[in-house]
């Protein structure tokens, strides 16, 4: 569990050198999508067009801000639930997106694309928002104005902190921890009566 | 008879919006630091204090401490020697939430129709629970609440004769179904008894229930402390990225109900557990 500091886009190599549980502070540009705009730039993608924002080597950061007060570059931020983004990242990764940033476990299809396509999926702090809104030094809205706190929007970010959730290789960070805490220090107990098959 | 203006409702329900988003209640604080203490993973640990001092930072620069900061769920108990006067009662706490929305800098997470979703820009309709009780004021609370443990609750009829052993296995599966998903450390609410509808409602009303505060009949108590134990024997942990603090409190609320049924519902409440209430 290593600690790095890297530039944004990712190379291929900085991506093959990540392993899970490793420690990220991300600095340089990121894009914001969430639901919304995945269901638009997936569609768009299945017809085989352009998508409106070059998002090949990029990391997608799946969030939505508050609104920023006067003075602030953005409003507090952090990630949404990486989960219902899944049946859109592995069109995403195939397409060219190297980094994905959400909260929560993810299904098997997210795992087999970043190994297939050689990506992370990252994970920050779900509700770490005002914390995480300090790292971001710029703020644009790119394409999809009318979404409002869904809209794309580029972001340069500053020392921006991540986990490798899953790798390139396979690897899940959710189920090796979990599996660690699991029972942890329980005293046996008796079993139920099972209802499963009344 | 008390005469209360409804200009004096939407200026309550504006500001609790924002107070509930802004500032954690120390019930919620004092869970996370002392879920720190007991911690056993290190990447757990770690992110309870990230949270303490999220929450810190958020208090003392008046901004929201999760940006999800909900669609409004607004519950009124409403003396009955009140008069509401000035204008209709309803709208007056939909612009209290509209208001308290804008001014308040919040995100506004909420769509018209759920199916052709286009977002209402000022995070209205909020939900009402409005509820007519003895005496002369009224009670507002506003319980901001995130979409994505909303999403992970789930209800089910259970058979009666799976009684309290039944409960425990479906909310059990719900967490492990919600793992990481549902932002834990949570609160788990849950409710049991009613009927289809009465008990989601209980369930939601569960978390409003203070962290630390366990229900009054010693054997839903016991239950509450069971379930508490076990689920945090899951192994989700906090972020759902392992650990031995999955949940901070599980509140149950339970209600009569028909010979043939035992209903449960299960409301998750992320970390972000705000709540805030006035009364007029």
């Amino acid at each position: 569990m290593a600690e790095y500091r890297l530039k944004t886009p990712l190379s291929d190599e900085d991506i093959l050198n990540l392993k899970v549980g490793d420690s990220v502070l991300l600095t340089g540009r990121i894009y914001m999508a969430r639901d919304a705009a995945h269901k638009r730039m997936v569609e768009l993608l299945e017809k085989k067009e352009s998508l409106p924002v070059d998002l090949k080597s990029e990391i997608i950061f799946y969030a939505g801000p508050c609104p920023p007060k006067p003075g602030q570059i953005i409003g507090p931020v952090a990630p949404t639930t990486a989960f219902r983004m899944d049946p859109y990242a592995p069109a995403m990764y195939k397409y060219g997106v190297k980094g994905t940033i959400g909260k929560g476990p993810r299904r098997q299809m997210v795992k087999d694309a970043c190994k297939e396509y050689n990506a992370i999926s990252f994970a920050a702090i779900g509700g770490l928002s005002t914390i995480l809104s300090r790292k971001v030094k710029s703020e644009e809205v790119v394409a999809y104005e009318d979404l409002g706190p869904e809209a794309i929007r580029k972001l340069e970010v500053e020392d921006f902190p991540v986990l490798v959730a899953y790798d390139a290789h396979g690897q899940d960070l959710y189920e090796q921890e979990i599996a660690k805490y699991e029972n942890y220090n329980k005293q046996s107990k008796e079993g139920a009566v099972n209802y499963e098959n009344v | 008879m008390r005469v209360v203006h409804v200009k004096e409702l939407t200026e309550t329900v504006a500001k609790l919006c924002w107070e509930a988003c802004y500032y954690l209640p120390d019930d919620v604080l004092n869970g996370f630091k002392k879920a720190e203490r007991t911690e056993a993973s290190p990447i757990g640990r770690s992110i309870l204090q990230q949270l303490v001092e999220n929450a810190e930072e958020a208090k003392a620069n008046h901004m929201p401490y999760c940006h999800d900061t909900g669609m409004a769920v607004v519950f009124v108990e409403l003396g009955q020697d009140v008069h509401v006067t000035g204008g209709d009662l309803m709208d007056s706490i939909q612009e209290g939430v509209r208001t308290g929305y804008r001014e308040g800098y919040l995100r506004k997470s909420v769509v018209g129709d759920p199916l052709l979703r286009i977002n209402t820009n000022d995070n209205t309709p909020a939900v009402v629970h409005m509820d007519i009780v003895p005496g002369d004021s009224v009670k507002i609370t506003v319980l901001p609440k995130g979409g994505g443990s909303e999403n992970m609750s789930a209800m089910k009829f259970l058979l009666p004769g799976e009684g309290a052993d039944g409960v425990k296995n479906f909310v059990l599966q719900t967490i492990k179904e919600a793992g990481g998903k549902a932002c834990p450390p949570i609160v788990v609410g849950v409710g049991i008894g009613g009927s289809f509808d009465k008990v989601t409602s209980l369930a939601k009303h569960a978390v409003l229930r203070e962290i630390g505060v366990h229900h009054p009949d010693p054997h839903i108590a016991e239950l509450e402390k069971e379930l508490l134990e076990e689920i945090n024997h899951t192994g989700i942990g906090p972020q759902g990225l392992g650990g031995t603090n999955t949940a901070m409190w599980v509140p149950i609320e339970t209600f009569a109900c028909h010979i043939t049924a035992l209903p449960v519902a299960v409301n998750i409440q992320c970390h972000a557990a705000r709540k805030k209430t006035a009364v007029i």
